[in-house]
Parts: structure tokens; C-alpha cells; sequence
């Protein structure tokens, strides 16, 4: 079974995205791919997905989407407002969308990007090994409203009616950073006065990197603007011209001139990409060692996504129809949980 | 060619740095030279053949080697301990430039509304646009580092009258295939994009094709000869195979 997804409306940032492109760094392509990253692992879990596996990643707004065929989906990332047919639906958890059904998502509750995931994907031609599109680079595109977007087989029909508890990211707060290449540039002064800062999402934010202003002045280096042109990486905190920082991205240009204050901890990164324009953020500074156990912990994590999982409660209310609902369907052999945790 | 800490030997070059809790950057001087960039591929070409257990993704700056590896599956200080006994191995300065180099003949306009900063940057170099076309037009220039996006080049060196500054405000944007300079270098850029380099030439030479069977076109090494062509030329090779661009190999 597979069949297609249709959609009726959508707004601007809307994009496939899978894990990425990893391995053509030294080409000049950034690894792209979601920008929340967990994200798109909290969706793998909810419905049992495969690595590469195409998701809709939703900057900002959402739209709304029929499939032809009965449909497995997730809802993760920022959470927005859905509904099927009407009905309310729960957003970090896992729906069937029946065919001909209408999916609406609508506006964006907290965070920047949100993620619908389907059964078995989205149909793509891998380009350069992945399916995601990289706009920076020129591969793929932004989907449009009136695209039909085919959908692969989905190889565990079935299971849904899933939640997930998600690790609080949406609304800004505490993002860890280690020392970096370029760290030295800036004095003890300067760094401490960088941790002690708040700072506010810039409405200036994309896919390449988001900026945040600081409350007080800019933040100074002695690398001036004479620095080589040096290897960067998503999640640097490159400090622009005016003293401005911004945070790179998955999908950041591969090297550059402006001098970084430190490297964002690849586990907040999610954080990062989360924080809404107006957002704010503060940075602290981790050891290499802390920074290495704190990541080593949240790897782990991220491999035991499946124990987060629960049966979504459903409300009476909120079905919208108790007779036509398929609850023979739901009954499964019990043993979902731990098919979920052994998929994630 | 040598200068400030690119020289062979000098004190406290190769220097190890750590990026992020994932990386690490191999450096060979703070400036660029010849001996440091070639050292920089020539150990890339090693990590690649040798690379360290955990190692996930390598690539090269102008005069740097960067390694990514996962740091869950693998030691920190064993990565450390990895890259410098094999910086140890050899003298990387002494390296040969990479294998299979090729020269490129790129047909480009040089001004016009096409390049429209070809004359701004003749004044700043001190030149006439007619000694400045010359100048352009017989140098030729390597492929120091593929960087920034997809296939896009690095170039050098340029003769020193070309030591401008970047422009302080950023050109909105360049199209593909336009030519940048700055600081004895040049850029020809693969997709659209902002840049502080000025707009000085442009070529129709697809650098990056996500399509082909070859996505990526320059490789690190590769040299750039750029044969000055009329507006109305380039528009005709729009067509033409890498946009009349043509390559021999080099020994």
C-alpha cells in the first residue's frame, strides 16, 4: 500500500528532510538534513522508521494535507495546533490519517520547526545519497501547495495512537557550549561576559544559522578581520563583524572567516534551532570533559528513545465519530512499547 | 613561496585544536603558503587511507585538516594520540601536491554589467583595467581547498598587486560561476550567494552538478587559466559543455 500525500496548502518553509548528507564536507556541502535532529528521531520511534526515511519539516507554519490512502503519521518538533477532519489531535504522537481525511496544521504553539512524518516516507530520488533537500546548496526545493508528494510502502502498517514525552526544547533557556578552535581569540573577559548575557532570537534565522543579539554591546576578539578563512561546523558560534553572534546550522556554509567564541554542545542543537524569533537564550560554558560526558549521555538517550513512548490516551470527546472508530484496530499483541523501543 | 608561520620547521606548527566535542583541526601555519597547504592535503590523503578508528567525516581548509569522529565509540585522547603519531610519521611540508591535477581553461567576461566590480577592484590594486585584465587573464591559479559550498574553490595565489581587502559590505549577491577576488586570492563561486569578495569576473563554468555523475568538478590541486571572452561569447557557450570550459591533464 502506498498512495500519496496531497497538499492542499502549505507555508514557506516546508521541506523533506532525512538525517542529512555526512561525508562530503570536504566537497563543500554541509550535512543539512532536520534541523531539529531529535526531532526527527522522536518520529523514527513513534512509527518505527528507518534511517533516511523522508519527513515534512515545517519552519514557522504548517498547512494542511489529505493522503489518498489510509496513512500512518507523527507530529513532533514544535508543537502546533492539528486537527483531522476537525478533531483535535494530539501533537508528539503518533494518528492514523485516514484516506481522504483532512490533516490541518495550523499555527505554531512554541518553537520554530515542527515535523509531520509518514508511514513509510516520502518517495524521493536520493541525490548525493539523501533525499532531504539542501537549499543552500541547490538540491531540492520547498514543497508547494498542490504538490502530490508519493509515498513509499509503509513496512509496519498498523500501530499508532502513541505519544512521546519530549525533552522540553521549545522555549529557549540554558544551551551548553565547549571551548572551541577559536575560543582563545576572545579574552576571560569577554567569554564571561558572553555567559552572563541573555539573548534575544533574531527574526534573522534559517536552515545556514540563526542570529542572537545580546543584550549590551557586541563581543569583541583580537582575531580581527584578518583571520584564515578556517573549517566550520554546525553549531559554531562565529561572532559576525559587528559583534553579533550566530549560532550555524545544519546547513552552514563549510568554511568561514569570522572568528568563533566557542561550539555549541550537538546536543542542544535542537534547542538552538527551536528557539523562536523573540526567543531567548543564554550560553554556559562546559569543560571539554563535562562537555564530552554530556554528550556521551545524551547519544545514549537518543538510542532509548522508544522508553519515552506511551499509549496516547484519547478523550471520548475528542473522537469524532466513536462508532465509525476502528477500535478492533487498535487492539495490537501487546507488545508495542517494546517494538517501539527496539526500532529507536 | 613561504611567509610568517607557514615556513617548514617553524616553532609550534602543526598545531593540534579540538572543534566542538566531536573534532579535531590539524593545523600547519596561521597564514597561508604553499608548504602548508600542500601538508594540509597531503594529510587529508592520509586520513583517508589511515583513518583513525571512529572517524566519521574529513575535510581541508586553506592550510588545515579537519577530522570528525564519534566520540562515544571512541576515546577523545586516542584520536589525539592517533593524529599526532601520524603527523609524527613524515614531514608533510616536503608533501607532493595531490595526484591527477588538471589545468582548466575557463572562458570568463571581465566587467560589463556581468561583473560589474572588475574596475573598482583594478583601482584598488593600483592598476589600469587594461594592465588588470592582463594581469588576470595570464595568471594562473591552484585550487588551494574546495569550501563555503558545494565545489567551490579557493584560488591562488594572485601576483601581490591583488592584496585588496574585502569589501566591509557584503555584495548582496553573485550568480553561480561569478568570479570573486581578494587578498591575492580569488573565489569562483558555485551557487548563488552573499559575499564580501568583488564581483571581478564571470564564467558559465558549472562547478557544482547534484544531478551528474561527477557532482563536484574542481579537485584540490587542479589549476584555473581564465580567457577573457566577450559577453555575447559566454552567452553562446551557455550550451556548451561545462560552459566552454576545457581541461588538460597536468603531469
Amino acid at each position: 500500500m502506498s498512495g500519496q500525500l496531497i497538499v492542499h496548502r502549505a507555508g514557506p518553509g516546508l521541506t523533506l528532510q532525512d538525517e542529512g548528507r555526512p561525508g562530503y564536507l570536504r566537497q563543500g556541502l554541509s550535512r543539512g538534513g532536520a534541523a531539529d535532529s531529535l526531532a526527527l528521531s522522536e518520529g523514527r520511534a513513534l512509527l518505527g522508521q528507518g534511517a533516511g526515511t523522508l519527513a515534512l519539516e515545517m519552519a514557522g507554519m504548517g498547512g494542511e494535507f489529505e493522503a489518498t490512502e489510509d496513512l500512518r503519521i507523527a507530529l513532533t518538533g514544535a508543537p502546533m495546533r492539528a486537527s483531522i477532519d476537525g478533531a483535535r489531535v494530539a501533537w508528539h504522537a503518533s494518528h492514523l490519517l485516514p484516506a481522504g481525511a483532512r490533516l490541518v496544521l495550523g499555527a505554531m504553539e512554541a518553537g520554530a520547526y515542527g515535523y509531520l512524518h509518514l508511514g513509510g516516507g516520502v518517495t524521493a530520488a536520493p541525490r548525493l545519497g539523501a533525499g532531504s533537500a539542501h537549499l543552500s546548496a541547490g538540491i531540492g526545493g520547498r514543497i508547494e501547495p498542490g504538490q502530490r508528494l508519493a509515498l513509499n510502502p509503509d513496512p509496519r502498517p498498523g500501530a499508532t495512537g502513541f505519544k512521546i514525552a519530549a525533552e522540553p526544547r521549545f522555549e529557549g533557556g540554558e544551551v551548553r557550549v565547549v571551548p572551541s578552535l577559536q575560543t582563545e581569540f576572545f579574552t576571560p573577559e569577554e567569554r564571561a561576559r558572553f555567559e552572563e548575557s541573555t539573548f534575544t532570537r533574531d527574526a534573522r534565522g534559517n536552515r545556514m544559522g540563526v542570529r542572537f543579539l545580546p543584550e549590551g554591546p557586541g563581543f569583541a576578539s583580537s582575531a580581527g578581520l584578518s583571520v584564515l578563512s578556517e573549517v566550520i561546523v554546525p553549531g559554531d558560534i562565529q561572532i559576525t563583524g559587528d559583534g553579533t553572534p550566530f549560532v550555524l546550522m545544519c546547513e552552514c556554509q563549510t568554511t568561514g572567516g569570522y572568528p568563533r567564541i566557542g561550539a555549541v554542545l550537538p546536543a542542544d542543537l535542537p534547542k538552538v534551532a527551536q528557539c523562536a524569533p523573540n526567543g531567548q537564550l543564554r550560553f554556559r560554558f562546559l569543560t571539554l570533559e563535562e562537555g564530552l560526558a554530556a554528550e556521551t549521555r545524551a547519544r545514549a538517550e537518543r538510542k532509548r528513545l522508544g522508553a519515552r513512548i506511551s499509549r496516547l490516551i484519547r478523550r471520548p470527546e475528542d473522537i469524532r465519530d466513536l462508532l465509525a472508530y476502528n477500535l478492533v484496530g487498535g487492539v495490537t499483541a501487546g507488545d508495542d512499547l517494546e517494538r517501539s523501543a527496539e526500532w529507536a | 613561496m613561504t611567509g610568517g608561520t607557514g615556513d617548514r620547521g617553524a616553532a609550534g606548527w602543526p598545531r593540534v585544536r579540538t572543534v566542538g566535542v566531536d573534532g579535531f583541526l590539524v593545523s600547519f601555519a596561521d597564514s597561508l603558503s604553499e608548504p602548508a597547504n600542500r601538508a594540509a592535503l597531503a594529510f587529508l590523503d592520509a586520513l583517508e587511507r589511515e583513518a583513525p578508528e571512529g572517524t566519521e567525516e574529513t575535510s581541508t581548509s586553506l592550510v588545515s585538516t579537519y577530522l570528525r569522529f564519534d566520540p562515544t565509540a571512541v576515546a577523545h585522547d586516542a584520536v589525539r594520540a592517533a593524529l599526532a603519531a601520524l603527523l609524527a610519521s613524515r614531514d608533510w611540508y616536503a608533501a607532493p601536491l595531490p595526484g591527477g591535477r588538471r589545468l582548466w581553461h575557463v572562458p570568463t567576461v571581465f566587467g560589463t554589467d556581468l561583473a560589474p566590480q572588475f574596475d573598482e577592484a583594478a583601482a584598488a590594486a593600483g592598476l589600469s583595467p587594461e594592465a588588470a585584465l592582463e594581469s588576470l587573464t595570464t595568471a594562473r591559479v591552484r585550487v588551494q581547498t574546495i569550501g563555503f559550498a558545494p565545489g567551490q574553490p579557493y584560488l591562488g595565489e594572485l601576483p601581490a598587486d591583488w592584496d585588496i581587502p574585502r569589501q566591509t559590505q557584503l555584495t548582496e549577491k553573485v550568480p553561480a560561476g561569478a568570479l570573486g577576488l581578494a587578498i591575492r586570492q580569488m573565489v569562483l563561486f558555485s551557487v548563488p550567494t552573499p559575499t564580501g569578495w568583488r564581483h571581478v569576473g564571470q564564467t558559465g563554468f558549472p562547478l557544482f552538478r547534484p544531478e551528474a555523475e561527477t557532482p563536484f568538478v574542481l579537485r584540490p590541486g587542479d589549476e584555473l587559466c581564465f580567457e577573457a571572452v566577450t559577453p555575447e561569447k559566454l552567452a553562446a557557450l551557455d550550451e556548451a559543455p561545462m560552459g566552454g570550459a576545457r581541461s588538460e591533464v597536468l603531469a
